[in-house]
């Protein structure tokens, strides 16, 4: 009996890394002081995510394989995985003032955000269905528990539950669909699946198609599009307000990675199967998104709609992904969707960190009217709102527009002209909630100031998003470069 | 020199308007420093430019350097290429010195007149830049700068009349001015397309040089071919019509005075109203080629002269009399270009101009006096009260009414004379027309000076003790005005029409041979000669007769012949017929466009309407979050099952 070959580790190093580092921390936590372990934990994990994040970065050249093709780094996945490490360690940094407050201050949150984050990388590798659902379950596991971090919380423990219930359910019907596939292919490598759907007889078996839906509509609910969206208000509302903003950043980010890589990759040739789906969800994600806000007075049961809104418009990118034939306007629309979604990230991790901060007399306010004459009591904060909130309306020269613009021009080269035209009426729709905040902040008689001082930490953030977010239309470069090559690595040739 | 003489209004307009900003929120002492500033930058301005115009007007009239001076290439586009030229030939040259000085001593009377307003540096600027844009009209060299003044003026105007803003009736006379100016100009336009689309240029030298073999050519308007040069120059005469109220688009003229009185003296009779004659004379070669043209000119001209003179006879508001007077010798002046005496025309443009901003002036000095008051009825007996304007006032009417040897004499004659030397059946009917025309503006020249300065004084008690001469800033300017006045058509009717006029005006005038009706004017029977000056001294015994010895009569008059008295006074229905035609309906249509259109159509389906759909959507929605688990893994599996059939339908 001949034994496999050892595999290279290499290429998954960072991975490895973070998967070490995620028991030396729990282990830390353990075995250190009691009122000292959690901040300790917090400030490591930080540092390990940055080391993960300086090893993607030399680890990645190129396309490389291991695992036996069942894991595969490449400079799509470094864009992806810079993104999520990124948004992972400035909601560690953001979140430690709301655990503290709410006596919920343990150094498991920090390990479950790491181990998570561990679980969006292996997705964003992943080459293989198996590894796929891999590490999709271990970040998704990770998050029921997150969610219900706060277990004196009813509140919070029924978001966990509602999470986990859900979620159990869209990873039947996810692994449902995979098996289909496998069923249905005889493998379960992404490569060979691509080869497979390439050669001559495209004769798609119907069971192939099905097990796309499934797989779609699994992957449908991490993003939260709609129909698949249920879940997000509510648990977004329910759970702590750090979880909130790790839940609309990190995870959305990653997942639209696995989406992009699943879509673009093995099923590539089948866009025509599947694109009909996008553009549906697309659509019905961008108004839903945009016309539920519009009564929403909780602050983050509104962002959680706007997130919505905004997976839909990065959704455009996908459905021009789908639009067989010209390579290079289907590299244009996975471009597009990853500027939008660096883009998001920045402007959602200001946003909850502005939220993070509406405290007064040390506890949490969520209601819109809490902002009231904000621009009086803490006219920089207000400021910074006002930037994140212009932003996210899509109105330039912000971050926002140019997220937007990419989007809708590249469906415009794909000819998808309905996606465009919705995307641009919705966006008008949307930009209603998001001026209400600044009106509120700016034209309502002041309310109660806010808890001061802020923390140095959420300082810094507020001032890093806000400075991207203003300026980036002067300094785009880097951004489009990197978006650049990351799609470039997913259409070869 | 030239250009200085062109530009300084405009850096002292530029100034004052500074001031206007500098002195908004000062106390009363610094305030009244500014506006001295303001006044003694604007009219040191207007001298100097005045100064400078005599010098450049010598040099170029004098000695015949006729320049071109180019300040700016403006654009060049294709075939279409023009620059910011000034033109310097006897014709500007006339204009640029008429202007200036006429300028210069409206503006040292406006120090005078306007003392007690309260916005004075924006007065002087306004009065400035209107200066710039006239002589910017006057210089022009090409049909666009020519527009460029035009329009300019027509902005400064709107503004001055409409000076006192927060008064309505002012307002309203504004926009009628502007608006019925626009008419005008729609058609200023289309001559200035015409031009460009015969000649491919619109430079006046090209198309003074191309003019004589295009004069056969022909145009096609609304499918119809027409003779090219007739369609230009009678869409660049409507332009003429608009700005020199001439009969249909003369309207806004009267209402017009409700502007400051040096407004309407410096722009509604000494210069922006004489641009259309202006305009004319200096496109006489193309002009010369359209006999139709020259007709249509003739008739519009004739008819308002003694359109507006009958007007004038029966209005009771000594600026709206005066104001008929200036549309009614517009109408000589167009005549006069009609049957080819350019030179005529504009000789009559000049003197007209001295003594009509000397009557407006006049009357401003009494309006001055007697406290604001300009209804004639309630004046009366002030001639020993205010003897210096008095005097002031006859020497105006007096060459206004074409008696020897006042300026209007000889400029009034050479008219009339022109339009009979014609020979041509519309040259007499100009004649005729302009006699009896000239009967009438002497009659009301001294209805006016009886009624304002004899008799018993009809004004209350206040108003008459408070009745005193006007300052010296104010009678200077009134003294030098009547100098021109007097001595005007003298000293200059050799140069404008008798044997020096060829060598004076040069290349700037062209006049066809086939059209001798100036050289016909020097040999025309004598009573033709003299029948104006008669006609003249008759309007004024009937106009003694009637207000002076007789003064039931006017009364038995009006009585008597009612119906017609009332036509006259409702200034022959026009405004009222305009209303109806245009004013109403094109309030009805707005109206209907605001209510229906705007209000119901575009914002309730629009905006509120949408709005409201909106919230209703969003209300929808967030119906659907009921919080229960079983309900979102239903529409989960909902979502699966439509997606999954959908797929299953489609490819099958």
């Amino acid at each position: 009996m001949s034994l496999a070959p050892f595999p290279a580790l290499l290429p998954a190093l960072p991975e490895i890394f973070l998967a070490i580092a995620a028991m030396i921390l729990l282990m830390i936590g353990v075995y250190s002081r009691q009122e000292q372990s959690a901040r300790i934990v917090s400030y490591a994990s930080i540092v390990v995510l940055i080391i993960t994040l300086i090893l993607v970065g030399i680890i990645t050249d190129g396309r490389t394989l291991t695992f036996g093709g069942a894991f595969v780094s490449d400079t799509f996945g470094l864009f992806i995985k810079t993104l999520v490490l990124i948004a992972s360690s400035a909601t560690i940094l953001i979140s430690r003032d709301y655990l503290i407050m709410h006596g919920i201050n343990r150094f498991e949150f920090p390990v479950l955000i790491v181990l998570a984050t561990l679980g969006m990388l292996m997705m964003v590798s992943a080459n293989d269905l198996i590894s796929l659902y891999l590490g999709l379950e271990l970040q998704s596991l990770s998050l029921y528990v997150m969610a219900a971090f706060q277990r004196d919380s009813t509140r919070s423990a029924e978001a966990g539950l509602k999470y986990f219930v859900l979620g159990a359910l869209a990873s039947g019907l996810l692994l449902y669909g995979l098996t289909l596939v496998y069923g249905f292919s005889g493998t379960t490598n992404f490569d060979s699946l691509t080869k497979l759907f390439t050669s001559e007889h495209v004769d798609v078996p119907i069971g192939i198609t099905i097990g796309i839906v499934f797989i779609v509509s699994g992957l449908a609910f991490k993003v939260s599009a709609v129909p698949f969206h249920m879940w997000t208000p509510d648990v977004y509302e329910g759970a702590p307000t750090p979880v909130t903003a790790f839940f609309a950043i990190a995870p959305k980010i990653a997942a639209m990675g696995l989406f992009i890589r699943i879509m673009t990759g093995p099923f590539g040739q089948l866009a025509g199967e599947w694109q009909q789906i996008i553009i549906f969800i697309s659509i019905a994600s961008m108004i839903l998104g945009a016309f539920a806000a519009i009564n929403q007075r909780n602050i983050k049961r509104l962002m959680a709609y706007s997130s919505i809104g905004h997976m839909g418009y990065a959704l455009i990118g996908m459905a021009v992904a789908g639009q067989l034939g010209d390579t290079a306007t289907r590299a244009d629309g996975i471009y597009g969707m990853l500027i939008y979604l660096a883009i998001y990230l920045f402007m959602n991790l200001g946003t909850f960190t502005c939220i993070l901060l509406m405290k007064r007399n040390s506890r949490m306010v969520e209601n819109i009217e809490d902002l009231a004459g904000l621009s009086k009591t803490n006219p920089a904060m207000a400021a910074a709102l006002t930037i994140f909130m212009f932003s996210m309306a899509g109105i330039p020269p912000l971050a926002g527009f140019v997220g937007k613009l990419y989007i809708f021009q590249s469906a415009i080269r794909a000819e998808l002209f309905g996606l465009a035209i919705i995307g641009v009426l919705a966006s008008v729709v949307g930009a209603f909630y998001y001026l209400r905040i600044v009106k509120v902040m700016y034209f309502d008689k002041p309310e109660e100031e806010f808890d001061q001082p802020v923390s140095l930490e959420m300082n810094g953030v507020i001032i890093v998003t806000g400075a991207v977010t203003l300026f980036l239309i002067l300094f785009p470069g880097p951004l489009l470069m990197g978006a650049a090559a990351a799609s470039a690595a997913l259409f070869p040739g | 020199m030239y250009v200085s003489a062109v530009f300084l209004p405009l850096i002292g307009s530029f100034i004052a308007g500074i001031l206007v900003f500098i002195g908004a929120n000062t106390e009363p002492e610094k305030k009244k420093n500014i506006d001295q500033m303001a006044q003694m930058v604007t009219v040191g301005a207007m001298l100097l430019s005045a100064v400078a115009a005599t010098i450049a007007f010598i040099d170029v009239v004098v000695y015949g350097n006729t320049v071109v001076i180019k300040v700016w290439t403006w654009v060049e586009s294709g075939s279409l290429k023009f620059s910011w030229e000034l033109r310097g030939d006897t014709l500007s040259l006339i204009m640029l010195l008429m202007v200036t000085w006429v300028g210069s001593m409206i503006h040292i009377y406006s120090i005078g007149y306007m003392s007690h307003d309260n916005s004075i540096p924006r007065f002087m600027s306004y009065l400035s830049l209107f200066t710039f844009f006239m002589l910017m009209l006057v210089t022009s060299n090409n049909l666009i700068q020519l527009f460029f003044g035009w329009e300019g003026v027509g902005l400064a105007s709107y503004l001055l009349i409409g000076f006192w803003y927060n008064r309505p009736s002012a307002c309203a006379a504004a926009i009628k001015a502007f608006v019925v100016n626009r008419v005008g100009d729609f058609g200023f336009v289309l001559g200035i397309f015409a031009t460009f689309l015969l000649f491919d240029t619109i430079n006046f030298d090209a198309i003074f040089g191309l003019a004589e073999g295009k004069s056969n050519a022909v145009i096609t308007v609304f499918g119809g071919e027409f003779h090219a040069l007739t369609v230009i120059c009678l869409l660049l005469f409507v332009g003429a019509m608009g700005k020199s109220a001439q009969l249909g688009l003369h309207t806004w003229l009267p209402d017009a005075m409700e502007g400051p009185t040096p407004v309407s003296a410096l722009i509604h009779a000494a210069t922006m109203v004489t641009a259309g004659v202006f305009m004319v004379a200096r496109l006489s070669p193309l002009f010369e080629y359209s006999d139709t043209a020259l007709t249509v000119v003739i008739l519009v001209g004739a008819s308002t002269a003694i359109f507006a003179a009958t007007i004038a006879c029966v209005q009771n508001d000594i600026k709206r009399v005066i104001a008929y007077s200036t549309c009614s010798q517009l109408g000589y002046m167009f005549f006069a270009l009609g049957v080819s005496a350019y030179s005529a025309g504009m000789f009559h443009l000049i003197t007209h101009a001295f003594f009509k901003a000397l009557l407006f002036l006049g009357a401003g000095s009494v309006i001055h006096a007697m406290s604001d008051e300009q209804d004639m009825r309630k004046m009366g007996g002030l001639y020993k009260l205010i003897p210096v304007t008095y005097v002031l006032m006859w020497v105006g009417s007096l060459a206004l009414a074409g008696i020897w040897p006042f300026s209007g004499f000889y400029s009034k004659d050479i008219v009339l004379e022109a339009a009979w030397g014609a020979h041509t059946g519309i040259g007499y009917y100009a004649f005729w027309m302009g006699i009896v025309a000239a009967f009438l503006t002497a009659f009301y020249s001294w209805r006016l000076l009886i009624l304002t300065f004899h008799g018993e004084s009809r004004a209350d008690e206040i108003t008459f003790a408070h009745v005193h001469e006007s300052p010296k800033v104010m009678i200077l300017p009134l003294v030098f005005l009547a100098i021109g006045a007097l001595f005007v058509g003298i000293l200059s009717f050799n140069f404008f029409v008798g044997d020096q006029a060829a060598e004076f005006w040069g290349n700037s005038i062209l006049i066809l041979s086939s059209h001798p009706a100036l050289e016909n004017a020097h040999h025309v029977p004598i009573w033709v000669k003299y029948l104006p000056l008669f006609v003249g001294v008759a309007g004024i015994a009937l106009a003694y007769l009637m207000y002076m010895f007789a003064p039931e009569l006017p009364g038995a008059l009006a009585n008597g012949f009612h119906r017609t008295h009332h036509f006259l006074v409702r200034k022959w229905y026009f405004d009222e017929i305009y209303d109806r035609l245009f004013v109403k309906p094109a309030f009805a249509l707005g109206y209907g466009f605001w209510k229906s259109g705007d209000g119901a159509l575009i914002d309730g389906v629009g905006p509120d309407g949408i709005a409201a759909t909106t919230l209703n959507i969003a209300r929808r929605a967030g119906a659907l979050q009921s919080g229960y688990l079983y309900h979102y893994a239903f529409a989960m599996l909902l979502g699966i099952a439509g997606l999954t059939t959908w797929f299953l339908v489609t490819m099958s």
